[in-house]
C-alpha cells in the first residue's frame, strides 16, 4: 500500500494509468499475484457487497434486540412519498441501514474497512451504479480507488475505532466512498483525492463511543451519514470545489486527533453516548 | 496489510475483533489439537467476557472449533453445527492479568483420541490474532503461517534435530522463538515455516531424545 495519495497521484502520472491502475499494480507487486487474479478477487468483493444489501432481512434482530428493521421503515417511507431528498440519496440511506444493520445481526458483510462502518461503500456505489447502470469493471475499478484511499490511511493514522475513534472508521469508508464515486463521475485523479479530503474533513473528531460496547449504537446510523457525506463531498469535488488542505495532510490531522482522543471515547464504552442515563440503562438490561 | 485487508475481507458481523478474529482463533485451536474434538473449555478473559456475547464471541470461537470459516452464514448457527459434530463445550471466565490484551481467551481442548491442547490467543483488531500460549508455555505467533512447536526437556541437541528435520525437507524457517520455564525445565520452541511440514517429518521429531510434545498448524484444510 502506498504511504500517500501525493504518491499514488504521481505513479499514476508517470506511467500513465489511472489512479484505480496505480493502486492495483503496486497491490499486485506487494502481494505478487497478478494483475487477472487481483481484479477477479476485487470483483468477488463487489459481489459480496451487493449480495450483503440483497440478502437484507428487516425481520432480523441484533443479539441485543436494539438494532433491526430500521432500514425497512425507510424503505417504506419512500415508497409512500413521504421522504423529501431524492431517489439517490434515499437509497444511499436506506442500502446504508441495510449492510450496516445486516452486520450487527450477523450476515455476512465486507469489511469496508471495517465491520462496523460497512454499510458507506456499497450504499454509495450500488445506489450510483442502479441510478447510472454502470457496468460492473467498472465498479470494480472504483473498489480499488476507495482502497487505495483507505491503505494511505491504514499507514497514515489508522482505520480503527479502538486507536482512532469513529473518525477512523466512519470518517475512513466516508473518504474511501467519495474518492470512489469522485472517480465513477469522471473526475481526474487530483479531484479523486479532494473528494476523499473533502469527506474526511467533515468527519474528524467523530468519537467512538458505542452503547454496551456493541457495534450497534450509533454505529448503524453513522453508515448514514458516512456515506451521504461521501455524496456530497464528491459532488462538490467534481464541481471544482477543491479541498484547501491537501488530502495527505487531513488524513495525518485526522491520525494526530485520534492519538490525542481519551480512551474513554476509543471504543471501550466508557464516555460519549455510551455513558449517558439512557446508554446505561440499555446496558444493565442486556447483561441480564 | 494488503488492499484485501482495506476491501475485505469478507465475514459475518457484527465485529472483526470479536467475531472474526474470535472465529480464527477457534479455527487455530481445532488445527493445533489435529484430533476430533470431543470437549471444549472456553475461558474468556476482558472485553471478550464483558461484550462477548452481544458480539457473537461465543457463537464465533464455537464456529471456528467447529471449522467454519469468518465468512460462514451458518458461524450464528454454530451450536447446533457443533453438537452435530459431537463437541460438546462449556463457557467460563478467566482474569489474565492486567498484561493481557483486552481480547483474549483461553481454550481447553480434549480430542476423541485422547489428544489435549491449552490454548490462549488475542484478537488483536482487524480479524487478526495472536496465540500467546501453547499448554501454559508462551509461544507468539499469528497462526498466517504454517507453524510447529516442539515441546522439550532443556537439553542441549533438541534444536539441533528440529533445524535438521526441516533442512532436509526443504523447508524454510520464517521465524524461531525459544522459551523455557527454569534452566533444564519444560521448554518449547515455536517455528513459523514459509512451506508446509510433511508428517513423516512430524512423527521422527516427536520421536527424539527429550521431545515431550509436537503440535502443528497446518493451513491446510482438515
Amino acid at each position: 500500500m502506498y504511504s500517500s495519495l501525493e504518491k499514488i497521484l504521481r505513479r499514476a502520472e508517470e506511467q500513465n494509468v489511472p489512479f484505480w491502475k496505480a493502486v492495483q499494480l503496486h497491490d499486485c507487486r506487494e502481494s505478487d499475484i497478478t494483475e487477472e487474479q487481483s481484479f477477479e478477487r476485487m470483483r468477488s468483493m463487489y459481489r459480496a457487497m451487493l449480495e450483503s444489501d440483497r440478502n437484507y432481512d428487516p425481520a432480523l434482530k441484533s443479539a441485543s434486540g436494539l438494532v433491526g428493521g430500521e432500514a425497512e421503515k425507510l424503505h417504506r417511507a419512500r415508497e409512500e412519498g413521504k421522504l423529501i431528498v431524492g431517489n439517490l440519496i434515499a437509497s444511499v440511506m436506506e442500502k446504508s441501514l441495510r449492510v450496516a444493520e445486516s452486520n450487527a445481526c450477523m450476515r455476512r458483510i465486507v469489511a469496508a474497512p471495517t465491520a462496523g462502518s460497512c454499510g458507506v461503500v456499497p450504499a454509495v456505489l450500488i445506489s450510483v451504479q442502479d441510478e447510472l447502470q454502470i457496468p460492473e469493471d467498472k465498479m470494480v475499478e472504483a473498489l480499488y480507488v476507495a482502497a487505495g484511499i483507505g491503505g494511505v490511511i491504514a499507514r497514515r493514522a489508522s482505520l480503527s475505532g479502538a486507536a482512532g475513534g469513529c473518525q477512523a472508521e466512519i470518517g475512513s469508508a466516508s473518504a474511501m466512498a467519495a474518492g470512489a464515486l469522485a472517480y465513477l463521475l469522471g473526475a481526474d485523479a487530483q479531484t479523486v483525492t479532494d473528494a476523499a479530503a473533502l469527506a474526511l474533513k467533515s468527519l474528524l473528531g467523530l468519537a467512538c463511543d458505542p452503547v454496551a460496547g456493541l457495534v450497534e449504537i450509533p454505529c448503524v446510523k453513522r453508515n448514514v451519514i458516512g456515506a451521504v457525506n461521501a455524496v456530497t463531498s464528491a459532488e462538490m469535488a467534481v464541481s471544482g470545489i477543491r479541498s484547501k488542505i491537501p488530502a495527505d495532510q487531513v488524513i495525518d490531522a485526522m491520525g494526530s486527533i485520534g492519538k490525542r482522543m481519551p480512551e474513554e471515547i476509543r471504543e471501550t464504552a466508557k464516555g460519549g453516548l455510551a455513558v449517558t442515563p439512557e446508554a446505561q440503562a440499555i446496558a444493565a438490561k442486556i447483561r441480564m | 496489510m494488503n488492499l484485501f485487508d482495506i476491501v475485505g475481507p469478507v465475514m459475518v458481523g457484527p465485529s472483526s475483533s470479536h467475531t472474526a478474529g474470535a472465529v480464527k482463533i477457534g479455527l487455530t485451536a481445532r488445527r493445533l489439537l489435529d484430533d476430533e474434538i470431543k470437549e471444549a473449555v472456553i475461558d474468556f478473559h476482558g472485553s471478550f467476557l464483558s461484550t462477548g456475547k452481544g458480539h457473537g464471541t461465543d457463537k464465533a470461537v464455537v464456529a471456528g472449533l467447529a471449522g467454519m470459516a469468518v465468512d460462514d452464514p451458518e458461524i450464528p448457527d454454530s451450536f447446533e453445527a457443533a453438537e452435530k459434530k459431537g463437541i460438546s463445550f462449556t463457557f467460563g471466565s478467566v482474569d489474565l492479568g492486567d498484561d493481557a490484551h483486552p481480547n483474549s481467551v483461553r481454550i481447553s481442548l480434549k480430542g476423541t483420541g485422547g489428544k489435549t491442547l491449552e490454548m490462549t490467543a488475542a484478537s488483536i483488531g482487524g480479524g487478526q490474532i495472536q496465540v500467546q500460549e501453547i499448554d501454559g508455555l508462551k509461544a507468539v505467533f499469528s497462526g498466517d503461517h504454517p507453524t510447529l512447536i516442539v515441546q522439550n526437556d532443556d537439553t542441549p541437541g533438541v534444536i539441533a534435530d528440529v533445524a535438521l528435520t526441516l533442512s532436509s525437507n526443504n523447508i524454510n524457517i520464517a521465524t524461531l522463538q525459544l522459551t523455557r520455564d527454569s534452566r533444564g525445565g519444560k521448554a518449547a520452541a515455536v517455528i513459523e515455516t514459509d512451506q508446509e511440514i510433511p508428517e513423516d517429518a512430524m512423527y521422527w521429531l516427536a520421536h527424539q531424545d527429550g521431545v515431550q510434545k509436537v503440535t502443528y498448524l497446518s493451513l491446510k484444510e482438515n
